[in-house]
């Protein structure tokens, strides 16, 4: 009997192993859990079909949309850990959400194997066209002065531009008027008739407007540039160099999937942010890329702790404050 | 003349064999895909998006602006036949669309359904050509207390869907109103009577709950008494509409174009009112309003045709602003920017041969639409002499297909079956579906806009009429209701004199 038992469990060893070197031999599914058409969603679509020739297999994108992003990432992390079911996550679902969800059932940094940092799109603080100040100086004086008369507009509870619009504030001291809307196009309306007086967003939503000039753009909360608004200073440049922040979008897979199958999924990831075509459409976007030590599951799994550490006081704080 | 060098321009990108390809599979597919009840145009075009990868950005784009108003049209389809709405700007049409199909007049409901909105679809693409850009300034005019106003306004108009009890419909919105509360709130990210399942924190989806409370409650019902069913496929009539029918359809067409266009433009989702607020002003205006809900043309040719022109206005906040008035165009913005247009207020002047190229494909498509639907009606009314005992796991199955595949989630289907027992009760209770419906689409925005409103004046309710364009639409809103009540308060005090 214990032979058997042996002999079955060494059969399940080899297996897997065999397994691992065969896969992929289906299509993979990288759940995005956010509606088709928005930032995350255009990145995996851009890395996925590279991945795809790379691995010789469909990755085919599912969005599970709902609830800032966690009613996907929770139910792609109970899927089967045998890498065909892999999962887009973001500074949201794996920094910001044990903060904004008490419910929530996983643990960014534990009931995951990382697979690696995908593209991520930098933060622009931005304001109505009519807007007094014009630069991050003068702007961050007028935040001060105006105190809760200041209307400061987001995206919705759990979105990026509501965790960022709350880190600005509480770097800069201030204590605005929150008005909150279901995205970013039904608040940028509002800050194009000047309703609202400014906001934080992703700068693939507002890139447009402010090379149109409907809106003012303040800096950019990243260390260089971008190539896509090249007039526009970093905020360290204009003098708040504690806000840097990053929309940033990685790969994972559910906890327990084979290393040999993460480590193939890593290669394609990198290879994918590596070619010609979707770096073109990444610069269109003003994406940035990771360099080559960002790209690692370790370092994938730094920065996942690291987040989560950085939002949880300051969102827990806000959320407290909003509810009384 | 630019409009015509411009419209030229459009024309000339539009009519290459490559586009109009495009156009027509565009077209064809969103007919097909539509006509699966539930599966809407956001469901089809994500699922289609990766196909168009591989296009030059402005054939995809009319690709899938084709599938947009062939999914748009074949919604209409299924609410007239098997009444049930596949989005919320066919609810209207199952009251009346619905009755016809019973009376044997199916053929006659859609062909004047795609004639009202290939005339409409006209209509709104030189509207859109000529005035799209003046017009985006007047739709700017619109902040949060214009908006909730706005569905003020809408509300009232739900006394008129009523076709028994205005005291049951009142009660209708009421309960559309309160599960629009169901879901996360605005402000403070609480979860507000979600239960403790996910699936509710982000609110209850319009799909599941339209098809639980009409198609699904309604097959219950069915199945009470077959009998009733099968005279239904007894008779079916003639396939299309009569130079009478023409006639009768041919005002409700052009009204309804023109509040629907008007509607369509505002850049939070107006287009939503557009066939309710068409359907109530021909119900005001006939000799005889008893009619409606039972198989009046006018209530599907204005609705339709002001659903139509909507569907098409709403392009002008995306092309002229870059900003998407709902899920569709969000899906357009994300397939543009997939494409490396970044949808915004430069693109008319950056990618003309797109912006005008799209514009030319709108009047295109329609001109395909009709061609396509027309041949089809005959196949779509031969269809409801399928024996009921095989049509209704059909329309089931179907259901809970396209319902699994708008969040590919299995949640979605319990929920139509639990709205289904609920939609079973109300029939018998004598409740409708309709104004219910109606309470839900505008409750959501409703709350959304009062809350902004009421945050940004800091909590005074005289910004509501403080500003001029919110006081204007309240005024009419209580002249509207006041002539609603007016003839029951009339009866009633008839009644008190006679004692």
């Amino acid at each position: 009997m214990k032979k058997i038992i042996a002999g079955a469990f060494a059969l399940a060893l080899t297996s897997t192993a065999a397994f691992a070197q065969a896969y992929p031999t289906k299509p993979i599914t990288m759940i995005v859990p956010f509606a088709a058409g928005g930032p995350t969603d255009i990145i995996a679509r851009i890395v996925a079909e590279p991945m795809s020739r790379t691995l010789g297999q469909q990755v085919v994108i599912e969005n599970v949309a709902g609830a800032g992003g966690t009613t996907g990432i929770t139910r792609a992390s109970a899927a089967a850990a045998d890498g065909y079911t892999i999962m887009m996550g973001h500074m949201g679902t794996h920094g910001a959400a044990p903060a904004l969800y008490p419910n929530l059932k996983y643990d960014p940094a534990k009931d995951f194997a990382p697979i690696g940092l995908a593209a991520g799109t930098p933060i622009i603080i931005v304001a109505r066209k009519t807007h007094p100040a014009n630069d991050l100086k003068e702007f961050i004086a007028w935040a001060k002065k105006e105190g809760d008369k200041a209307n400061h507009a987001h995206a919705g509870v759990g979105s990026v531009s509501h965790s960022t619009g709350i880190l600005l504030n509480s770097i800069m001291g201030t204590k605005p008027t929150f008005i909150p809307y279901t995205g970013t196009g039904p608040a940028l309306n509002d800050m194009l008739s000047g309703q609202v007086d400014y906001m934080t967003d992703q700068i693939v939503n507002v890139v447009s407007q402010i090379n149109a000039g409907t809106i003012k753009a303040f800096a950019i909360a990243t260390p260089a540039r971008s190539p896509a608004l090249p007039n526009l200073p970093t905020t360290k440049e204009a003098g708040l160099d504690s806000y840097e922040v990053s929309a940033w979008n990685a790969m994972f897979a559910p906890k327990g999937t084979p290393p040999e199958i993460v480590a193939k999924l890593n290669d394609a990831l990198v290879k994918g942010l590596d070619d010609a075509g979707a770096r073109k459409r990444f610069d269109e976007l003003g994406a940035v890329v990771p360099d080559a030590a960002g790209r690692t599951p370790a370092a994938l799994q730094k920065l996942v702790e690291s987040e989560v550490a950085r939002w949880t006081p300051v969102l827990k704080e806000a959320m407290a404050a909003a509810k009384k | 003349m630019d409009i015509i060098s411009n419209l030229a321009l459009g024309f000339g990108v539009a009519f290459t064999v490559q586009n109009m390809f495009l156009c027509f599979i565009g077209c064809m597919i969103g007919t097909l895909v539509g006509v699966l009840p539930g599966v809407g145009p956001v469901a089809t075009i994500a699922m289609l998006l990766p196909i168009t990868f591989g296009l030059d950005p402005t054939g995809a784009l009319i690709m899938l602006a084709g599938i947009y108003y062939g999914a748009q049209y074949g919604g209409s389809t299924t609410a007239i036949l098997v009444n049930i709405p596949g989005e919320a700007t066919s609810v209207v049409t199952t009251l009346d669309g619905h009755q016809m199909a019973k009376q044997g007049r199916a053929g006659v409901a859609l062909g004047v359904s795609a004639l009202g909105s290939f005339f409409a679809g006209c209509v709104a693409t030189i509207f859109i050509a000529a005035l799209g850009v003046p017009l985006t300034r007047l739709a700017q005019l619109f902040g949060p207390a214009e908006y909730f106003s706005l569905m003020v306004m809408g509300l009232v108009f739900s006394t008129v869907l009523a076709r028994g009890s205005i005291l049951k419909a009142l009660l209708m919105v009421f309960l559309g109103l309160l599960l629009a509360t169901v879901g996360t709130d605005l402000e403070t990210g609480q979860e507000r009577v979600t239960l403790g399942i996910q699936q509710l924190s982000d609110g209850i989806d319009f799909a599941p709950l339209a098809m639980g409370i009409f198609g699904f409650a309604e097959i219950i019902s069915n199945l009470e008494n077959p009998e009733a069913r099968d005279v239904v496929r007894g008779k079916i009539g003639k396939l299309l509409p009569s130079w009478a029918d023409i006639k009768q359809s041919t005002l409700p067409v052009l009204r309804g174009t023109f509040i629907g266009g008007l509607l369509g433009i505002l850049p939070g989702n107006g287009a939503v009112l557009g066939p309710f607020a068409s359907y109530a002003l021909e119900k005001k205006i006939a000799k005889d309003p008893s009619r409606f809900g039972k198989g009046a043309i006018e209530g599907v040719a204005g609705p339709e045709s002001a659903n139509n022109a909507g569907a098409q206005t709403a392009f002008i906040p995306l092309l002229t602003l870059g900003i998407p008035p709902n899920a569709v165009m969000a899906l357009m913005v994300g397939a543009m920017t997939i494409h490396g247009i970044i949808p915004g207020p430069q693109v008319m002047t950056k990618n003309p041969d797109l912006f005008w190229g799209m514009i030319a494909s709108m009047w295109l498509g329609n001109a395909m639409l009709v061609i396509i639907n027309l041949p089809l009606i005959g196949i779509w009314v031969k269809l409801l002499k399928v024996p009921y005992r095989l049509m209704f796991p059909a329309i089931l199955i179907f259901c809970c297909i396209g319902i699994y595949s708008i969040n590919n989630s299995v949640e979605d289907v319990y929920f139509t079956a639990f709205f289904a027992l609920l939609g079973y009760v109300m029939i018998k209770l004598g409740f409708e579906p309709a104004p219910m419906l109606l309470g839900f689409v505008l409750g959501k925005l409703m709350e959304e806009k009062l809350r902004q409103a009421l945050i940004l004046s800091r909590g005074s309710f005289s910004t509501f009429v403080e500003r001029p364009v919110s006081a204007g639409l309240l005024a009419v809103a209580a002249i509207m209701l006041i002539i609603a009540l007016l003839p029951s308060i009339n009866k009633k005090r008839d009644i008190a004199f006679q004692e």
